[in-house]
């Protein structure tokens, strides 16, 4: 009950005409950036973070949970009609959805994408809702020690466990650690890698590194690969209105793909990717009409993994507003606009500021219906936007790269960091190095730095203390796992395999 | 093909994955170096300033050593990114576009490098009309000049351009603005 109310009155902060405006905004810009290749919900927040020197925190965080929900439908647009995944959430939905809209079912692809997404974006929404307040409670008894540990295990998951290789993907972290202590240590007033400058003093914006990987380095990237392939856009076949058949195959696989997603964005790994590709798995298992996989497309194939996305990212919001804890690289941009108003996001977050977080969790349902009425009937509104060339969208995201950055300070040196960062986005990109780590490891470093030494100063200096408490005990210990565990069952795979004969066809 | 025909052949050290595991081993080096200039007052001798950085570094030793022994074992990159060939040229003119906005941003403003630096990435992702895509960047970047950096309130530098613009507008809105 206490949720309900807390919901009504967050309704109440939403439907004010400012922050219908902003959820408006920030849903139509977040189809946008979504729909464009190239651009992220990550980078574009962003650069818009110096918004958060001029408006409200409730506008802000609308406007920012605008672009993080509408990148999600826009992404999956450009996979189902350009087979490019917009980003690594939605390269299932590239598998079955392009292969639906060449066959000339695109509409049905689209229109099962965008309910799907709105059914799951609305009960992930409800679980954040119901779910944060209790999570609040525990995490009310965690000391110092706990965070810390709690914290290692969010950086083992999000760099070792998801993505292709653990050694790079903790490469990719500790770069961020060292970006992230990069000016003045808060505790002791001691400069830390600053190289005796005092431009360094302030430590780098994350907008800095966020536009240097994302847009500069993709850039680049792309500049590097342009006779890979041209894309070419599937043309929008067929109805926008599913069948009853597409109904009676769709509906299942949302609420299966709801089911998988919001457990595994709440929990402290985050990360879309598992549960999409869980969800087509199990789509694939279940579905009547296997010999649409992978010829003409299955509907199933789409619905599943786009309700698990949608449904994990809300779940990724439960750590980010109940522990203060980013699992992916736009909740790690979104913690840093909490820490640009001074808020410090942790478990009090829900009581000290109701009216944000309430109103927040309200916007996010209004921005799930006035998502699906963008992304349905006004589809075609869309479909152009993926006709711009991509000479003019690239100098363009430098265009709008400069601004972001150069603005802040007016310093050619900010501008120097950024190119160089892009060259690192670019060598990370070439070379499969997993960039959202970097942010994750520069903001959730300093904070897990300074849990660390919290936890220290209360035991004197004794670094027991973390296997000393249990759960702390325990969850190192998960984080242990998850950093070894899949080498070890590797090794198992690899013997058995090599042991007796293999038989083709039984796994 | 000659040497990749035989399945036991050993496989070769990767170069470039070589010299990113060195690189980060120098980069860790640097961490070390900066860390020992990291003055440590006795108050704070137990969980100092200088904790983390000796755990990063650590860490990132340890993580390029795999690394360059990733790369004398053949290295990671998948094949795909292997045999598509690196366009240099087009990579050439867009970090030429970079560069000279850099140089360019303070003499001539935001606009005017932004100009020069949009036909030029243009040109390297193969457009062929300068012109045209001078034009465009000249609209997209007062689009991101008025609209962007008046409405985030953050202050971009003025140049030509923008004064001559500014004065323009300035001119019939004078009593209007504030």
């Amino acid at each position: 009950m206490d949720t309900l109310s807390h919901l009504a009155h967050g309704f109440a902060v939403a439907f004010t005409h400012t922050n219908l405006l902003w959820c408006l905004v920030g849903t139509t810009l977040g189809t946008a950036i979504g729909v464009l290749p190239g651009l992220g919900p990550a980078l574009t927040i962003a650069l818009l973070l110096p918004i958060t020197y001029q408006v409200a925190p409730e506008a802000s965080f609308i406007l920012f949970a605008g672009i993080y929900y509408g990148a999600m439908y826009g992404g999956s647009t450009t996979s189902i009609l350009l087979n490019t995944p917009g980003e690594s959430a939605t390269i299932v939905t590239a598998l079955e959805g392009n292969r639906m809209a060449r066959s000339g079912r695109g509409g049905a692809a689209l229109a099962t994408s965008a309910i799907g997404s709105f059914v799951a974006g609305t009960l992930g929404t409800l679980g954040v809702a119901f779910l944060a307040p209790t999570v609040v409670k525990y995490a009310l008894k965690f000391g110092p020690a706990e965070y810390f540990s709690l914290m290692v295990l969010a950086f083992i998951t999000v760099s070792a466990v998801l993505g292709s290789s653990s050694v790079r993907g903790l490469t990719s972290l500790f770069v961020g650690f060292v970006v992230g202590m990069i000016g003045v240590d808060l505790q002791t007033g001691q400069p830390r890698f600053t190289f005796g400058t005092a431009e360094l003093l302030d430590g780098v914006d994350v907008i800095i590194v966020a536009v240097g990987l994302f847009a500069v380095g993709e850039t680049l990237y792309m500049a590097s690969r342009r006779y890979a392939g041209k894309d070419e856009i599937v043309p929008l076949k067929g109805s926008l209105y599913m069948t009853a058949a597409e109904w009676a195959r769709s509906w299942k696989p949302w609420l299966r793909g709801a089911a998988i997603g919001f457990p595994i964005g709440a929990m402290p790994a985050g990360g879309a990717e598992i549960p999409t590709f869980l969800s087509y798995a199990i789509e694939k298992k279940l579905s009547r009409h296997k010999e649409e996989f992978g010829t003409v497309g299955a509907i199933e194939g789409v619905a599943g993994p786009e309700a698990a996305n949608n449904a994990s990212a809300a779940g990724v919001l439960v750590p980010m507003l109940t522990l203060g804890l980013p699992t992916s690289a736009t909740a790690a941009i979104m913690l840093s606009a909490f820490q640009s108003y001074g808020i410090n996001p942790g478990p009090l977050l829900l009581t000290t500021q109701a009216n944000l977080v309430w109103g927040l969790i309200a916007s996010l349902f209004i921005a799930n219906v006035i998502l699906v009425v963008l992304n349905l009937p006004l589809i075609g509104l869309w479909v152009r936007l993926l006709k711009i060339p991509a000479p003019q969208l690239y100098a363009g995201i430098l265009v709008f790269a400069t601004v972001g950055t150069y603005g802040i300070s007016q310093s050619p040196i900010d501008l120097a960091i950024l190119y160089l960062l892009g060259a690192a986005g670019f060598l990370m990109r070439r070379f499969d190095f997993p960039t959202a780590p970097v942010i994750i490891g520069m903001i959730l470093g300093p904070l897990a730095e300074t849990q660390f030494r919290r936890a220290m100063t209360i035991e004197n200096g004794d670094w027991t203390v973390f296997f000393r408490h249990p759960l702390s005990l325990t969850l190192l210990t998960l984080a242990f796992i998850g950093l070894v565990g899949p080498h070890i069952w590797a090794w198992i795979e690899h013997r058995r395999r090599r042991g007796p004969e293999h038989v083709p066809g039984d796994a | 093909m000659g040497t990749s025909d035989h399945q036991a052949s050993p496989p070769r050290l990767a170069l470039p994955e070589l010299l990113i595991g060195v690189g980060l081993l120098a980069c860790a080096g640097a961490v070390a170096w900066q860390t020992l200039a990291i003055p440590v007052s006795p108050l704070y001798s137990k969980v100092g300033p200088t904790v983390f950085p000796y755990i990063t570094m650590a860490g990132m030793i340890l993580l390029s050593l795999l690394l360059i022994l990733a790369a004398i074992r053949g290295g990671w990159q998948p094949e795909e990114e292997k045999e598509t060939p690196t366009d240099w040229k087009a990579m050439g003119l867009v970090a030429a576009g970079l560069v000279a906005n850099l140089v360019l941003i303070q003499p001539l403003g935001f606009t005017a490098a932004s100009v020069i630096m949009f036909v030029l990435v243009c040109f390297g992702f193969g457009s062929r009309h300068p012109l045209r895509d001078a034009l465009l960047g000249l609209v997209l970047a007062l689009v991101a000049y008025f609209g962007f950096a008046e409405a985030l309130g953050v202050n971009i530098g003025a140049g030509l351009i923008e004064n001559q613009l500014n004065a323009l507008i300035g001119a019939p809105l004078g009593g209007k603005g504030g």
